[in-house]
């Protein structure tokens, strides 16, 4: 789950992590008024959309940037008024862009020192790992790789946390010396604390500055969460933007489906994420395009495999369908019935494989054959990849 | 021998009586696994019946094991309580804990794994299928189930597989089994960043198992352990070994169902993995479909 730019500060204001002063405007009006408790200081107004690269974007009604610096509050409120409402475009949106329905009003920051600092998982050692760089504002994987020297890394020890005396090494390898280090000290413990508390799976804060008079500021972060944790923190999943979202994943995740769409054509339908992975996979070895992942899970239901077939077929994309399942525990026969069941409600009018396997499989396979449709049964996985890939080439 | 768990090893259930555990109960009880105990706290007392199997279920991990001798637990519990349950069947001093249960907050888990430290207890899981050791019996009864996996795809043999997903251990298995060959123990280790027990820590075992005479090794995108597995073996394994990485196609940035499975800042494709094990002279199967093929060539070019 992502969350916006604003939001990521409301969580920093929450926490005391500083930040510069600034608010979300959802019309015009507000961001005037906002931009007017700012009074004295340059503003910059920052279009709110997931996507990367606003400064460099472009709105379809001919507006250039999705970031702008202004010094009154009327022209504030005028660049939020050409923004809110538009269809932003930018190199991570696709050509279709994202519609801008809020603005983030804030204080223009002057920087002496742009740094690097992100909380994240080392997987190797199951610990949290504090990842600080005095490059910021840089590709911090090319830094990684050309000079590491220039990485610092710090391990926490999950069940004693963050230790003071940790925080001064960190903030001695950024060179942050005098009144800064009692400042960072207590940005890196809020930080960290916000990690833990809000079951983050990362937090890099991007850019972490140092203004000309002296403040430690951070004023943007890219978050994860741990989707496991949702249920435990209610206002992180109040934070969801779902227009942000593939209208086809969402509606995946209210059937407790997995599904990632992807650029392909050829759907598949499987059960079991390693097993859906690899199906992608081997659709590809047969030089086909797979068209989405999508693991209905452990024990699906009829409903839930009719309603795989709806998102699936939603995809204009999409020439071909392989299901491929292994049903170990669930019943072939079950799946085969959802099976012809989705396929008549939806009406299907483009190649079907079906590679069933395991309980009850001469049955499923019966009820397929019996079915009327003109489903292509596949043998074992490859010779289902080969056939789809056939079939949607011949169609 | 196999690895972790023979046909005689006694095992209990935490959460029994939930629909998922009551479930796999029944069918590791028709597999004619030693289940011997169910924990759920409140119905202690009481007991878990399907057909001539009478079951008894205790309010503790702790008075489960020592009144019924089992020295194995595996874990049904939902996710917010399943890491209290992890740490119960450690302070009980079980041997062994296979966590089932799918969706546990990684955090939990990250305090879990160190918490466990220094303990006797091996951890498998969690967001796993568990274990099978095969019996001697038709379709493999008889055997050791804990867990998911479907029994009757098993058959008693010499090849270890160890994986970190479900469906797609059964798919090698099951091709194993239609070409005659027998496993000595399957292990899914889960799809998790954080699980007890890696890639690395049951090859060593099945190296140094003599039932085991072959090795399929599964692995996913996310994380580096199969590097770390493949480098380990590439050194010290005597054994042929075949391996199978999903996930060639997974674009970056995303989780593909399982927690673990993600490709982020460059780290944990499957070109690298696939190029770690090929450097340690690992054969790779090219699809899915040919896990079993790629071993039994590499078993034979022996």
């Amino acid at each position: 789950m992502n969350i916006h730019e604003y939001q990521a500060r409301e969580l920093f204001e929450k926490f005391g992590v500083a930040t510069s002063h600034g608010r979300v405007a959802f019309t015009p009006e507000e961001a005037q008024q906002t931009a007017q408790g700012l009074a004295g200081k340059k503003i910059v107004v920052k279009a709110q959309i997931h996507a990367g690269g606003r400064g460099k974007g472009h709105f379809t009604n001919g507006f250039k940037g999705g970031v702008h610096l202004c010094n009154t509050p009327e022209e504030a409120g005028q660049l939020a008024s050409q923004m809110l409402g538009q269809t932003l475009v930018t190199h991570q949106t696709g050509p279709e862009g994202k519609v801008v329905n809020k603005v983030l009003v804030v204080e223009a920051v002057d920087i002496s020192r742009e740094l690097y600092f992100a909380i994240l998982l080392d997987r190797a050692t199951s610990t949290p790992v504090i990842i600080a760089s005095t490059e910021g504002g840089m590709d911090i994987e090319a830094v990684a790789e050309k000079s590491p020297e220039k990485i610092f890394r710090e391990f926490v020890h999950p069940l004693i946390g963050l230790q003071p005396y940790q925080t001064r090494k960190i903030a001695h390898a950024l060179g942050l010396t005098g009144p800064l280090l009692g400042q960072a000290s207590k940005l890196f413990t809020a930080l960290y604390k916000l990690f833990i508390a809000r079951d983050c799976s990362q937090i890099e804060v991007n850019p972490l500055v140092v203004t000309p008079d002296g403040q430690l500021l951070a004023l943007d972060a890219k978050f994860n969460f741990d989707d496991n944790s949702l249920y435990r923190q209610a206002d992180i999943v109040a934070m969801r933007d779902k227009t942000e979202e593939d209208p086809r994943e969402v509606a995946a995740s209210e059937f407790n489906l997995n599904y990632i769409g992807l650029d392909g054509n050829i759907a598949c339908l499987v059960n079991g994420a390693g097993l859906a992975m690899s199906t992608m996979d081997i659709i590809q070895y047969c030089g086909g395009k797979p068209a989405n992942f999508l693991d209905v899970g452990g024990g699906a239901s009829k409903e839930q495999v009719a309603a795989a077939f709806r998102i699936i077929l939603s995809d204009p994309n999409v020439q071909g369908i392989l299901v491929n399942i292994f049903g170990g525990i669930m019943d072939c026969n079950v799946i085969a019935t959802g099976i012809v069941a989705a396929a008549r409600e939806t009406g299907l009018s483009i190649p079907l494989v079906v590679r069933l396997e395991g309980n009850n499989v001469a049955a499923g396979k019966q009820t397929l054959a019996e079915s009327g449709l003109t489903i292509i049964s596949g043998n074992d996985l490859a010779d289902a990849a080969q056939k789809i890939v056939q079939a949607v080439k011949a169609a | 021998m196999a690895i972790l768990v023979t046909p005689q090893t006694r095992i209990l259930v935490q959460g029994i009586t939930g629909d998922f555990g009551s479930r796999h109960a029944k069918l590791s009880l028709d597999y004619g696994t030693q289940l011997v105990a169910g924990v759920t706290p409140g119905k202690g007392g009481k007991s878990f019946d399907h057909g001539d199997h009478h079951v008894p279920i205790y309010d503790t991990v702790a008075d489960a094991a020592r009144q019924s001798g089992a020295t194995v637990s595996v874990i049904f519990v939902p996710p917010p309580f399943a890491a209290d349950a992890i740490l119960e069947g450690v302070d009980a001093g079980l041997d062994l804990v296979v966590a089932i249960t799918e969706g546990i907050p990684v955090n939990d888990m990250v305090r879990v794994k160190h918490a466990m430290k220094g303990s006797k207890t091996r951890l498998i899981g969690p967001n796993c299928p568990g274990l099978v050791t095969p019996g001697d019996g038709p379709q493999s009864h008889g055997g050791c189930r804990i867990g998911i996996a479907p029994g009757y795809i098993h058959k008693k043999g010499s090849i270890g597989v160890v994986s970190r997903s479900g469906t797609l251990t059964y798919e090698a298995v099951w091709q194993l089994t239609t070409r005659g060959y027998g496993q000595s123990t399957c292990v899914g280790i889960g799809g998790d960043p954080v699980n007890g027990t890696s890639h690395l820590d049951i090859l060593r075992m099945f190296n140094d198992d003599p039932e085991t005479e072959a090795i399929i090794m599964i692995g996913e995108i996310g994380g580096s352990a199969e590097e770390e597995a493949a480098a380990w073996a590439g050194e010290h394994c005597k054994k042929p070994m075949a391996a199978f990485i999903a996930g060639t196609t997974a674009p970056p940035g995303r989780r593909m169902g399982h927690a673990g499975a993600i490709v982020s800042g460059g780290q944990g494709t499957a070109a690298s993995k696939i190029a770690a094990l090929k450097a340690a002279g690992i054969a790779v199967a090219d699809t899915p479909s040919s896990m079993g093929e790629t071993l039994i060539r590499a078993l034979k070019s022996r």
